[in-house]
């Protein structure tokens, strides 16, 4: 049960997506989502909605899981997108109550809904084509000039890769305890609140026990590797652009540029 | 009669997925009361998904476990009271260790089946008595004990909930000679004492011999023999077909009989071994 | 041969760190002494407390020795500049395999070593490959770790130390927490890296079936040496090793009795059996005779 978060799974293949370098893939990312705030129309949402969409056929990943990302967070879209639906100003189109509907409501609601949904579809694309590793390589070297104010962003991204590693372990090692448990007669799907969280402690006190005798060991085993931090150590892998770098951000430039127009030459829906 | 008893038990891993595997292929099997069982078979075998079946941790895909002749999952709802029948001590059981002291982790068990106070002291001394557990360690934390006392508190933590069947997953995995010699002599001295069902699940077919009357052998989700320990350690052809052995003194003179020595199969003891050689021997 | 490791009247104490408990100082080791030539397999073997696991570590300068000396091919392993040019030499692995792979791909993980050594990236490729080759667990390369059986990790976690290219190998236990199928693997592995590879073993194991396999057999009890040899020599002495809480085949125990009841006497003390095979030889073999003198 555990095992079935699928949110920022690597799905392996072969697409002109996958192949894209990870820190392009970041850039044009943090781009995109740039580009989904700046919208100030319809049109441009629309136009960065096809670019996604776009993309989205170009993964050769299918629709089915990128409906399934959206379904995990599909209450807190919704949800916001109710809340914008009340605080229009101008005025009201239907009145329920102390709520009222007016068009500007509406615009927001639809816009901010839209713009959620976009946001996590294009956050899918990068963690579906990105191997988890790949990613945390690109942020640690993204993240390099930072070294400069005393970050510490080779450490940070050692700690995601270790914690990378260990999530699937933990998991798996969460559900066998829950299982010793329950075999103890543990009751933990009946009863209200307080005693369900109570029931967890028995869970909770070994997988923390667990964690920290794990995290001694490997303690141990990195520093058997040699392992002193950032500092003169090399990486087998070497990150390199490419030309499909050069397209993608190409292609960014274009839309860039499409949305700014639009956003110019026609008139604003949203503030 | 049968205390435990399958029918066309299956359990099917990620059912409707491309990951999916039968785990227990239509699985029947009967245990009588009082017998100690050894269950074999390698990684993969089925041998978990089935000792979790038994207990109601798993619900099977299709078929039934009955125990005393009742399907345990005739009421969903009360499937808590089938794993207080049927104890289930899963591999490396120290690590579900988690309270302040011994004494307490072992009455989890019996407090969460709602006993009073009294019966739970009684039953945590006992349970302790039956692991090897001296009356001091029961005020100490758990974390402070040794490897080898970890492992039979929280296997004690089991037992105080006085099951009437005990099953245990590899409990001597991981142990040092001397630690696993007084484990499988602690179960064993429980079974003889308690008079309840075991099934012990185990790599170790050293310790299989030395404590089980019958021994379940499970070979890619099926039950491929459920016969008494010399039957089965006799057939060690089968069994290394199946990526499985037999004890090495069991292995030795079973070569020996082949090689025209008359000698019985299925030794499965050095002491057994050394008195049929002598026999042999004075002979001539 | 020459001796690789000397290890020379070494003690090493624990001292409780446990705020409320007395501290009384635990001795580990008193006053050890042992040697490992170079290209030698060599088991250690022990109950647990004995203190194999602190000689393990003061083995590649993960402990230093209170007092006495550990040298590592000629270096000091308390000379603080030399520390991770022994690390390097000496490479140890630990016995649960899930707890010491750093990343998330095998082959990344196999690399962790010579990334942290400053190795150039294209010697790394080529170490890695030859690493993951040498364990035969190359076309796992790409796979996650954690979907792989214990056998395979272990074998990866070796890989990941060999990629070091280091010259001795200390395991820690590494098949106490694996089934036969994975043991099995693991000691092929280790056997194959000993004779192809040269590479100097040391094995701490509780399996005996193990220990036989070794071409010396290094005994601890009590942070001391009690007993070392050939395997042959070492497990004959059964008596010894079952007061210290230790096994012996059985097949050597049952030679070991029949000759107690005055049979296969014959057989020296120290040519008991170790295995199966042997056991069988030996028994036609004194059969054979007996019959011929008849």
């Amino acid at each position: 049960m555990l095992k079935d978060i699928t949110l920022g799974q690597f799905l392996p293949g072969d697409s002109p997506v996958h192949r894209l370098d990870p820190r392009a893939k970041i850039l044009l990312l943090i781009a995109v989502i740039v580009f989904i705030f700046i919208t100030g129309n319809y049109i441009s949402l629309a136009l960065v909605g096809v670019f996604i969409i776009a993309v989205i056929l170009f993964t050769k990943i299918s629709l089915k899981m990128y409906l399934k990302s959206m379904k995990m967070i599909l209450f807190i879209v919704l949800f916001t997108g109710l809340i914008n639906l009340f605080y229009g100003k101008g005025e009201p189109l239907v009145q329920l109550g102390i709520f009222t509907i007016t068009e500007a409501g509406i615009n927001n609601a639809i816009f901010v809904t839209v713009r959620i949904a976009l946001l996590i579809l294009a956050s899918s694309v990068l963690t579906f084509t990105t191997s988890p590793t790949d990613l945390t390589d690109a942020v640690e070297r993204l993240l390099k000039p930072l070294t400069v104010f005393h970050i510490k962003v080779h450490e940070v991204a050692m700690m995601m890769t270790i914690a990378l590693r260990f999530v699937p372990t933990l998991l798996e090692e969460t559900d066998k305890i829950m299982s010793a448990q329950k075999a103890r007669g543990a009751d933990m799907d009946s009863g209200n609140l307080i005693k369900r969280v109570k029931a967890l402690i028995p869970v909770l006190i070994p997988l923390f026990l667990s964690a920290f005798r794990r995290a001694s060991d490997l303690a141990i085993a990195m520093e058997c590797r040699c392992y002193q931090g950032g500092s003169g150590r090399t990486r087998m892998k070497t990150l390199h652009y490419g030309k499909i770098d050069a397209y993608g951000a190409a292609i960014c430039l274009v839309l860039l540029t499409g949305v700014i127009l639009c956003n110019i030459f026609l008139p604003a829906t949203v503030r | 009669m049968n205390i435990i008893e399958t029918e066309d038990l299956s359990f099917v891993y990620g059912q409707g997925t491309p990951f999916e595997k039968k785990a227990n292929d239509k699985l029947n099997i009967q245990i009588k009361e009082g017998e100690f069982i050894g269950i074999i078979g390698h990684t993969g075998s089925g041998k978990s998904t089935l000792v979790q079946m038994l207990n109601g941790l798993i619900k099977p895909t299709s078929g039934t476990v009955k125990l005393c002749g009742e399907d345990i999952w005739a009421a969903p709802k009360e499937i808590r009271k089938i794993r207080f029948k049927v104890g289930l001590v899963f591999q490396y059981p120290e690590y579900q260790l988690f309270e302040e002291t011994v004494e307490k982790d072992i009455a989890y068990g019996p407090g969460n089946m709602g006993l009073s106070d009294e019966e739970i002291q009684q039953r945590v001394r006992l349970a302790a008595r039956f692991a090897g557990l001296k009356d001091e360690l029961l005020k100490k934390s758990p974390f402070d004990l040794s490897g080898g006392e970890k492992r039979r508190a929280a296997i004690a933590g089991v037992i105080a909930m006085d099951p009437d069947v005990l099953i245990l997953d590899e409990p001597t995995a991981g142990l040092d000679p001397s630690g696993r010699d007084v484990l499988l002599a602690q179960i064993k001295q429980y079974h003889d004492e308690r008079k309840n069902t075991v099934l012990l699940v185990s790599h170790s077919m050293e310790d299989i011999a030395r404590t089980a009357d019958r021994i379940l052998v499970m070979n890619k989700g099926r039950a491929a023999m459920l016969e008494d320990t010399q039957t089965v350690f006799s057939r060690g052809d089968e069994l290394e077909k199946m990526g499985l052995r037999v004890p090495q003194v069991t292995k030795v003179m079973s070569r020996l009989r082949e090689m025209g020595y008359n000698l019985p199969s299925g030794i499965l003891t050095v002491e057994q071994a050394a008195n049929e050689l002598q026999n042999l021997l004075g002979k001539r | 041969m020459e001796d690789f490791i000397k290890v020379e009247n070494v003690s090493f104490q624990y001292v409780s760190d446990v705020e409320d408990e007395p501290t009384v100082p635990v001795n580990v080791l008193k006053n050890i002494s042992m040697e490992i030539k170079r290209g030698e397999f060599v088991a250690l073997l022990g109950h647990n407390g004995c203190g194999k696991s602190t000689m393990a570590k003061l083995l590649n300068a993960m402990l230093l020795p209170q007092q006495g000396k550990v040298t590592i091919d000629g270096l000091d392993t308390s000379d603080e500049e030399k520390c991770y040019d022994i690390r390097k030499t000496v490479g140890l692995v630990l016995q649960n395999p899930d707890n010491q792979l750093v990343a998330s791909i095998v082959e990344e993980d196999v690399a962790f070593g010579p990334e942290n050594l400053g190795v150039d990236p294209k010697e790394i490729r080529i170490r890695v490959d030859e690493a993951l080759k040498a364990v035969d667990m190359y076309e796992y390369r790409t796979h996650a770790p954690f979907k792989l059986s214990g056998g395979q990790k272990q074998r990866v976690a070796i890989a990941g130390i060999i990629a070091m290219q280091p010259k001795c190998l200390v395991l820690d236990e590494p098949t106490a927490m694996l089934d036969p199928k994975g043991r099995d693997e693991v000691i092929a592995t280790i056997k194959k890296l000993n004779k192809e590879n040269g590479i100097t073993i040391v094995l701490i194991t509780h399996y005996m079936d193990e220990a036989v396999q070794a071409d010396r057999v290094i005994v601890m009890n009590d942070g001391a040496v009690l007993v070392q040899g050939e395997p042959h020599e070492v497990f004959s002495q059964v008596e010894l090793l079952k007061r210290h809480r230790l096994d012996v085949p059985q097949a050597t125990e049952l030679m070991y009795r029949l000759r107690g009841r005055g049979f296969f006497s014959g057989v020296e003390q120290a040519q008991l059996p170790l295995d199966s095979d042997e056991c069988v030889a030996v028994i036609d073999r004194i059969f054979k005779q007996k019959q011929a003198e008849e």
